[in-house]
């Protein structure tokens, strides 16, 4: 599948990568360069192949016992990030749900999901109008300190007072487009939803970001900007075999509201946690290497990489849930151990 | 660079005297991405032909360098150890990796040629 966009990374030299079907970039300065000009001043992402559907009708109550997190807490025009889990507790996906007004929700979810997760919800919503837009729309983000600057030169209204987990529905050059103020790095930035055919919006962007130091951002960059910030990706760090107890998302999981899972959630006991770690060797840890202490395995990596902001190699990985942080610990890259300790995954704060 | 010979494990290889220098291709340096870090062999250690002697670390992924001939390490590019990027700058200068005497010259002959080389890159783009 393409993008709405495809053509434009062409344009601009991208590497491009398949991505769970889709054919994305991965790149086009750079992984490092455009990491940093995210930290530094602002990138813009193509992520049209996250998965998008809308919900019509009296549905508040159906979603809440698909997620994990609570939506009453949230009012019109507003965004939950939650896990969605089956009755196990594993992680069917990692979403986030808008709430446009009391009849009408936008659930964002996991390209790699997309399938899989549209038979779950519409298995499980009654007497409501279910739509898969993610054909019909385009999805960009536009991320880092100055992506403020770009929205408010081009006379978004009202976009100065939008808070975080906030959205607006505006005009940006004539189109109508949903803005959210969220993300996927760490940084300031926005979420920009529109109908695929107004396609000259990335241009757009990239004209009025030009003052500010804007430039394309690939899925290598999206990567590392989330692996440094303790972000989840689904597939690497959680899966249906994860629960968001053991995973570092407790804090989306309200007990106190109706939910698929929460049983299981209540009693099955947390024996693994997922804790961030950095190696001062400058190896780079990669995806299922495994973790030591002493002679016995204790556990696997998830997601490993190199942090360009930190400049050495971070990630994350699961071990004994009595494993405190700065716990020394050893992983086998390629057959040979390397020692490493055990971090809070947020590697990089604002 | 005129006579240099390469490998299918996209490295090139150039005999000056009695040793060979060592790096990668400008195609390999492409693929990997941004280079961060590398872990050189020490000076004097042997490898055989097709063994992993040295690992370089981009952001996308970790590979293997490994050795195109029997022979000993003579010297390694230290530079890289505070630099890994020269490898994407110069791949084919400044870049280079590390320089071996071979034990048996004649391994060489076996490797491929530039237009070998570039044949074998021409294809794997597809």
């Amino acid at each position: 599948m393409r993008s709405p966009f495809f053509q434009n990374h062409l344009e601009l030299k991208a590497k491009m990568v398949d991505f769970h079907g889709w054919e994305m970039p991965l790149q086009y300065s750079g992984i490092i360069d455009e990491h940093k000009n995210v930290r530094e001043n602002v990138g813009l992402f193509d992520v049209s192949h996250m998965g998008r559907f809308k919900i019509k009708g009296d549905a508040e109550s159906q979603i809440q016992k698909l997620i994990t997190n609570d939506i009453t807490k949230i009012g019109d025009k507003q965004s939950i990030y939650s896990p969605m889990c089956n009755e196990k507790g594993g992680i069917i996906d990692d979403i986030i749900v808008s709430r446009i007004n009391s009849n009408e929700f936008l659930i964002i979810v996991n390209s790699s999901n997309i399938k899989k997760d549209f038979d779950w919800i519409s298995g499980n919503i009654q007497s409501c109008e279910f739509q898969n837009i993610t054909n019909d729309s385009a999805l960009l983000a536009l991320q880092g300190p100055k992506a403020i600057n770009i929205l408010k030169d081009m006379k978004v209204e009202q976009i100065e007072n939008l808070k975080s987990f906030h959205l607006l529905e505006v005009k940006i050059d004539d189109v109508d487009c949903i803005i959210s103020r969220t993300g996927y790095t760490g940084e300031d930035g926005f979420e920009i939803l529109f109908d695929s055919k107004n396609v000259q919006i990335w241009k757009n962007l990239l004209e009025v970001g030009r003052k500010y130091g804007i430039k394309p951002v690939g899925l290598g960059a999206r990567d590392t900007l989330r692996l440094e910030t303790g972000l989840m990706l689904y597939g690497n760090d959680i899966d249906e075999t994860v629960t968001p107890l053991e995973a570092t998302l407790k804090w989306t999981v309200k007990f106190e509201t109706e939910f698929i899972g929460k049983a299981a959630l209540e009693t099955k006991k947390v024996e693994r946690k997922l804790r961030g770690f950095e190696i001062e060797s400058k190896r780079i840890a990669r995806k299922n290497n495994k973790v030591y202490d002493g002679q016995k395995e204790i556990g696997i990596v998830t997601s490993g990489g190199f942090s360009p902001t930190l400049n050495k190699p971070i990630g994350y990985c699961f071990v004994p849930v009595d494993y405190p942080l700065e716990r020394e610990i050893m992983i086998d890259i390629g057959g040979k151990l390397y020692d490493t300790k055990l971090t809070s995954t947020r590697f990089y704060k604002k | 660079m005129e006579d240099r010979k390469f490998t299918k494990e996209h490295e090139w290889v150039e005999k000056v005297d009695q040793i060979i220098i060592i790096g990668i291709t400008e195609f390999a340096q492409d693929q990997l991405g941004d280079i961060v870090s590398i872990e050189l062999p020490k000076v004097g250690s042997s490898f055989k032909q097709n063994e992993a002697m040295a690992i370089i670390d981009s952001v996308k992924a970790s590979s293997d360098i490994y050795s195109p001939v029997d022979g000993e390490i003579t010297e390694t590019n230290e530079k890289l150890l505070e630099q890994p990027e020269l490898i994407n700058q110069s791949p084919n200068e400044e870049g280079w990796i590390l320089k071996m005497k071979p034990n048996n010259p004649e391994q060489l002959d076996s490797l491929l040629s530039k237009e070998q080389y570039n044949n074998l890159v021409g294809q794997s783009k597809e």
